[in-house]
């Protein structure tokens, strides 16, 4: 191997020179002619893009279907956007069988990679950053497809996002898997969507992990079908830099390893979760103070059959996040630390006049080794908290697999590993 | 560098348009050829020069629309940068447009809609300097924005498919001195406010906003029924039948609520609806938009955030902590809204907005409450 690489390096390198030779030119006219090259391209295209880190201060857009844009690696590869002058976004597209691989974008005024109403969408081995670490004044999301169907995001890094790292949102037929995500507000989210496969991700140093959740007053209503597996979400402690005007995100706790709000038919399982200061699980319903409230008809307020199960889950909720007064209160009422796994015991009331017993939500914990867990009882005025997890030691049908064209055979055949 | 007198004004202050008519015929009387009719291309390649398309009578400077180019104006336009707007319609002969009461109506292929955005020159506010002319074509594979920018000279406008900024410097009627980078949409561009569902559509000649009157060279007549005699419109009910948007800047012609409703439906409506660019908010600023909350009203942004400590889209009776006024006052470009198209901010547009948002009655309270918590 070592001898074969020696001569295939001597040409990369001239390669390399050739490339950079012939791309001296000006900051405005590499913008000016990826911009061209965006716009004149045919179905079909591949857009390769050299190594470099090239100035941008306008939005990039394409509207062209089946483009690829291909850099030489997410650390070579730099399309920067400091300082951008006009439109929000880094990139953004609006294009069926749209794919983008090997390199970052940087700084953007708002979105990174804004990818809106597409099919058969890729992104892979894309990094997309704001330099200067958190700061509220980022854009808030890195990597942002809505209402897209059939969307694979894959070996990507995402930092910086006053909001989400990777986002998924209003969308249809998703993977997300092998992705790091790191300081950023959220590092994964997934909202008002189906059909969602989250897998071998990193999620660390954020302010909290992965959410799936639902928000009222957006067109796509209804998100459900997640699967959560596999992924290592541990450290997500960088305090909350979200913007106030970002609304809900606000309000994420600071520590919050997963969060499952307003959804039904969740499956998290052989997750590493631990050391997310305010709670390693966050299973609520939508609570009107982080957001409007509820005025869509459309919308249930309401968690329903999650089933965690077969995850590692230790060492959550040692230092809540007393910023906000609804942790501050429960951390009180808890005696300071909170439990691995939060759960607000919020039970629609037709779901709660339909099913007796004590899990009528079922919100089902199974196999996952020892863990602290309190039910606030939130829906009945905190007055009976429930710290002991076996009414919740239940089990539910395991979700589907998500079944995506660009991966052959579906998502990931070993996932369901002994179930 | 500045267009002649007659010309600018004949296309500025439609009074002098006599003037035109008589050049028009001192130009035939020279013996020069009269110009060959406008040539319509519905497919790629699009010409390089603007002159190719024979729009105007010279290729210089826009002075004078060729036969059947037909100038129009609206009721309540877009803002873009106080530039001056000139705008002309052609469509092929024996094709004309179906009338629709909502809509866009249904253009013919090969119907060429043809906007020339001027500035103040330099020095001299009385003579104005073209930037660009935007043509939307209906070609054969739908509609498509070419913009043509003017060169130094003013001879000729050449096709850019992306268009470098121009920095505009001028001393306004007013004595306001105006700098400012002026981007010119990219063709993409164009795509963003002109899609819908990914089908780019023109957006402003709509009934409601074409419903007015135009002092056309022989006399003034409402623009509808121009449209109608000439055979460029099919349909159209008489003109007091018609639908009619208010002017946002004329009091006499609508109410406070009418006039910022026509502002909102022309300058932002285009992405905000279902199927815009923005439509993903659920924020919907169409004229026939009546649900309060599809009208921002104690809103919250959701995923589309972002200004200051500002909570909800809009909050009645509190300009000043609506978002929607906030992004209109904001030049900084992940705030502002417009995104794009425009540099400066509306001054008189935001007063507006301002004052109908106070004029608002209603739960505002209560959200603003909560917006303060």
């Amino acid at each position: 191997m070592k001898k074969s690489l020696a001569p295939a390096m001597a040409i990369a390198i001239i390669a390399l020179f050739a490339l950079s030779a012939c791309n001296r030119q000006s900051p405005a006219s590499f913008q000016k002619h990826l911009q061209e090259q965006l716009i004149g391209a045919k179905p079909g295209a591949i857009i390769e893009l050299p190594e470099g880190k090239f100035q941008f201060d306008r939005t990039l857009s394409l509207t062209v279907d089946k483009v690829t844009i291909r850099g030489r690696g997410m650390d070579k590869t730099i399309l920067s956007f400091a300082g951008q002058k006009e439109g929000a976004s880094g990139l953004l597209v609006k294009a069926n069988d749209f794919e983008i691989a090997d390199l970052a974008i940087e700084d953007s005024a708002g979105d990174g990679l804004s990818i809106q109403g597409g099919h058969n969408i890729t992104v892979r081995r894309v990094r997309v950053e704001w330099t200067r670490g958190p700061n509220t004044a980022n854009g808030p999301y890195a990597i942002y497809p809505a209402e897209c169907t059939n969307v694979l995001v894959e070996d990507s890094v995402a930092r910086g996002a006053a909001d989400a790292g990777f986002y998924i949102g209003q969308s249809d037929n998703v993977v997300m898997r092998r992705n790091r995500s790191e300081y950023n507000v959220d590092g994964y989210e997934v909202e008002n969507a189906q059909h969602v496969d989250v897998y071998d991700n990193v999620a660390v140093h954020n302010s909290g992990g992965i959410g799936v959740f639902n928000l009222p007053d957006l067109p796509k209503q209804g998100g459900k079908f997640v699967r959560v597996f596999r992924n290592q979400v541990y450290e997500n402690n960088t305090p909350n830099f979200a913007p106030k005007s970002l609304g809900p995100i606000y309000y994420l706790p600071t520590g919050t390893g997963m969060y499952v709000m307003a959804i039904n038919n969740v499956e998290i399982f052989q997750n590493k979760i631990h050391d997310n200061n305010t709670t390693n699980l966050y299973v609520i319903q939508y609570n009107e103070g982080i957001g409007d409230p509820i005025k869509d008809k459309r919308f249930r307020p309401f968690t329903e059959q999650v089933y965690f199960h077969d995850n590692e889950i230790s060492g959550g909720g040692k230092v809540p996040d007393l910023r906000l007064d609804d942790v501050k209160a429960v951390s009180q009422a808890a005696g300071g630390a909170l439990p691995d796994v939060l759960y607000d015991g919020v039970v629609a009331p037709e779901i709660l006049a339909a099913r007796k017993g004590p899990n009528p939500a079922q919100i089902c914990l199974a196999n996952n080794g020892s863990f602290t867990f309190l039910n606030l009882d939130a829906g009945k005025g905190f007055k009976h908290p429930v710290r002991d997890v076996k009414a919740y030691r239940c089990t539910l049908p395991a979700q589907e697999q998500v079944s995506i064209p660009q991966i052959a055979g579906g998502a990931s055949s070993a996932a369901v590993g002994g179930r | 560098m500045s267009l002649p007198n007659a010309a600018r004004d004949a296309m500025r202050v439609a009074s002098v348009a006599l003037v035109v008519l008589v050049s028009l015929f001192t130009f035939k009387g020279c013996g020069k050829p009269a110009e060959s009719p406008v040539r319509s291309f519905v497919d790629e390649p699009f010409p390089k020069k603007l002159s190719e398309w024979h729009l105007f009578v010279r290729e210089s400077a826009l002075s004078q629309p060729n036969q059947r180019v037909l100038p129009y104006d609206l009721n309540t336009p877009l803002f873009s940068d106080y530039a001056s707007k000139y705008r002309f319609v052609w469509l092929p002969a024996g094709a004309s447009a179906k009338y629709r009461e909502d809509s866009v109506f249904d253009f013919p292929v090969g119907t060429v809609f043809v906007k020339s955005f001027a500035f103040p020159a330099n020095g001299d506010s009385t003579k104005e300097r073209f930037v660009e002319t935007r043509l939307l074509v209906h070609s054969k594979s739908g509609w498509v924005g070419l913009p043509y920018i003017w060169n130094t000279g003013q001879t000729e406008a050449t096709l850019e498919l992306v268009p470098d900024p121009v920095h505009i410097r001028y001393v306004d009627s007013s004595g306001k001195h105006r700098d400012f980078t002026y981007f010119i949409p990219n063709a993409n561009e164009c795509k963003q406010c002109h899609d819908n569902e990914r089908v780019m559509l023109p957006i402003g000649p709509k009934a409601r906003n074409l419903n007015k009157d135009f002092l056309y060279a022989d006399g003034a007549e409402n623009q509808l029924a121009r449209w109608t005699k000439i055979g460029y419109l099919q349909g159209a009910p008489s003109p007091e039948a018609l639908p009619k948007v208010a002017r946002w800047d004329v009091p006499s012609s609508g109410t406070l609520e009418a006039r910022a409703r026509a502002y909102l439906d022309n300058n932002c409506a285009h992405c905000h609806q279902p199927g815009g660019t923005g439509g993903y908010t659920a924020l919907d600023l169409r004229i026939a938009s009546s649900d309060p909350k599809a009208l921002g009203q104690c809103k919250s942004p959701n995923s589309a955030g972002r200004i200051g400590s500002l909570t909800y889209d809009l909050i009645p009776g509190y300009p000043e902590e609506s978002i929607l006024l906030a992004r209109m006052e904001s030049t900084r470009p992940k705030e502002m809204m417009p995104q794009i198209g425009r540099s400066v901010v509306h001054e008189e547009g935001v007063a507006l907005i301002r004052e109908w948002i106070r004029s608002l009655p209603g739960e505002g309270i209560s959200c603003a409450q909560s917006a303060s918590r």
